[in-house]
């Protein structure tokens, strides 16, 4: 990509420092939208960029934002930080390196739907870049960016931290606005959806830090400007995090719609020691194992073409598989994370991962038969649509489709029934 | 009497004004508080317990809840450093197993286990959003937390030198 959008800070040194981000068309965007917008034309030039969640679902920024209930008061917006799933590292570096992009996202968000308060929700391993946002925040307030009366007018605007301490289902929007409130992190039941009874009841939008990054130059460039970028339905730039079997892992700023071969074979150099690639996990821990073909690696990394290969794009972090992985084994590794991260709160999740979990430790071992396998798959069948939230679902989508897709590796491990 | 409240009477302040100034918010207290807490005592006491149950205004039964389902929280002293590595998929697809069982090997413990002079914990944990960057791990006391990445048993072992000479 000729010019980075989101990772800006790789183009520009010290774009972490208030001053260089100011002369560098920082908080531009911010001031247009106080000082001449009305709060829904922002929500609608971020409607019309055609932006989606970068969270993982995909869903369209600017309609989440329009769905804010206009009769409840007051309303927030929530900054999902709490980036956990294992494959993603994309937000801890715009967080690390461009956090004023981040910091006018979110301004934006809360402009438009009409907030006086944010919360920006990270991890509790973040507490570096935590303490590094309070300065960021302390510095706008200090210049007359945020506070009482930004730039001069009527509009206020603070922003606060608040810290996670471990746990991955705070990624889950209900989950984490429970934690903000000072509860167990455990997912609310939807409806209703937190733009209309969000934090403390109030309409709330929670949004990525990435999907936020990407709003002040949406407004400052334009929704045409963005979407020339990306595809028709997924246009934009998006960090993929590339981790696992690849040469070059780290995070890359691509267009939607990069094919996998360009981003492992090119991007990432390919597979260590000439192994040859196996598979793909797209979306991190929580994806669905594609068989990495050639028909796989040349399709494009979107929201839409993803899911011709039965799986999702999700965060777009993209875990390389090679030759010398074993899938039962690879199973066992992202059942004890789903197992150690489920809240406890609805039974398919709980005891579910919990039965996966020995069932992947036995086939892992070497010690299940077949019938082990068919149980496991059993198990992970009836977790399938039950679940309060996409938590259990997640934990499900490797073990049935590296069972269904690789069926020869759970073969090689099991041994023949007695029975 | 509230130790807490009185020695960082102008911390929890700053904490509280984050929050709505009712009920509520005073609730919301509740996470930066613990860390505050364990940041003063070292580690979740009974006392710290008690302090911060008071002043976010809900029962010693619900932080005590709180401090059980965050795994960032501890109610029991342990090693004054945690390495805490990470060996979830992507680190373990870059040598994060074989490091941690090396490192382990090196300071005489097993995983979960903390070196006799009580200095050194050693842990596996769970994600750290540092998979391009295995084996990592975090190494966290009562100062915070900071992230060592890209590292070696050989870089491990320096750093643990150093905070024994510390």
């Amino acid at each position: 990509m000729a010019e980075y959008i989101l990772l800006r800070h790789r183009d520009i040194p010290g774009l972490d420092q208030l001053e260089t981000y100011r002369q560098n068309g920082g908080f531009e965007a911010w001031r247009k939208v106080v000082s001449k917008m009305d709060p829904a034309d922002v929500t609608n030039e971020v409607k019309a960029s055609g932006l989606r969640g970068r969270g993982g679902a995909g869903f369209p920024t600017g309609l989440k934002w329009s769905f804010i209930d206009e009769q409840n008061w007051p309303h927030y917006v929530v900054a999902n930080a709490d980036e956990s799933e294992p494959g993603t590292f994309k937000d801890r570096e715009i967080l690390e390196f461009n956090p004023y992009q981040f910091l006018e996202g979110v301004a934006i968000c809360a402009y438009a739907i009409m907030a006086n308060d944010a919360y920006i929700y990270l991890r509790g391993e973040f507490w570096q870049i935590a303490n590094k946002l309070d300065q960021c925040i302390a510095a706008m307030e200090s210049a007359g960016f945020l506070g009482d009366k930004v730039f001069g007018t009527k509009t206020s605007l603070h922003l606060h931290t608040h810290l996670g301490a471990g746990a991955y289902i705070c990624g889950e929007e209900t989950a984490l606005l429970e934690s903000i409130e000072g509860n167990l992190g455990q997912p609310r039941l939807r409806p209703p959806f937190p733009p209309a009874f969000g934090i403390y009841g109030k309409p709330t939008i929670v949004n990525n830090v990435e999907t936020l990054t990407n709003v002040p130059l949406i407004i400052s460039r334009g929704a045409g400007w963005y979407k020339s970028t990306g595809t028709e339905k997924s246009p934009g730039p998006k960090i993929f995090s590339l981790s696992g079997c690849v040469n070059r892992p780290g995070n890359y700023e691509l267009p939607l719609g990069t094919t996998f071969r360009e981003l492992i074979f090119d991007h990432g150099r390919g597979i260590p020691e000439e192994r040859k690639i196996k598979a793909i996990m797209p979306a991190g821990a929580s994806s669905s194992m594609i068989i990495a073909n050639d028909v796989a690696l040349a399709t494009p990394m979107d929201y839409e073409s993803v899911p011709k290969l039965g799986a999702q794009l999700g965060s777009a972090s993209v875990i390389v598989i090679d030759d010398s992985v074993s899938i039962p084994w690879l199973l066992n590794k992202t059942v004890h994370f789903f197992t150690h991260e489920s809240c406890g709160k609805c039974t398919p999740c709980r005891e579910g991962t919990y039965w996966m979990m020995h069932l992947t430790d036995r086939i892992s071992q070497g010690k299940a038969t077949m019938n082990d396998v068919l149980l496991l798959q059993d198990v992970a069948n009836q977790i399938k649509g039950k679940c309060l939230c996409a938590l259990g679902e997640f934990s499900i989508e490797a073990v049935l489709t590296g069972i269904e897709r690789f069926p020869a590796d759970f073969e090689a491990v099991t041994v023949k029934s007695n029975s | 009497m509230n130790a807490l409240l009185q020695k960082h009477a102008d911390e929890i302040q700053v904490i509280l004004a984050k929050y709505p100034a009712d009920k509520a918010g005073k609730r919301s207290g509740v996470m930066p508080l613990l860390y505050l807490a364990q940041r003063e005592y070292g580690y979740i006491t009974k006392q710290a317990l008690r302090e911060v149950a008071e002043i976010c205004e809900i029962t010693e039964t619900e932080v005590t809840s709180i401090i059980g389902f965050y795994s960032l929280y501890y109610d029991q002293p342990s090693g004054k450093y945690r390495v805490q590595v990470c060996t979830d998929l992507p680190c373990a697809l870059r040598g994060a197993e074989e490091f941690l069982e090396k490192l382990c090997e090196n300071l005489g413990i097993k995983v979960g286990e903390t070196t006799p002079d009580g200095l050194i914990k050693v842990e596996a944990v769970m994600c750290l959003a540092g998979c391009d960057k295995a084996p990592v791990f975090q190494l966290q006391s009562s100062e915070g937390l900071e992230y060592h990445e890209n590292q070696t048993v050989d870089s491990a072992l320096e750093l643990i030198n150093k905070l024994g000479q510390g």
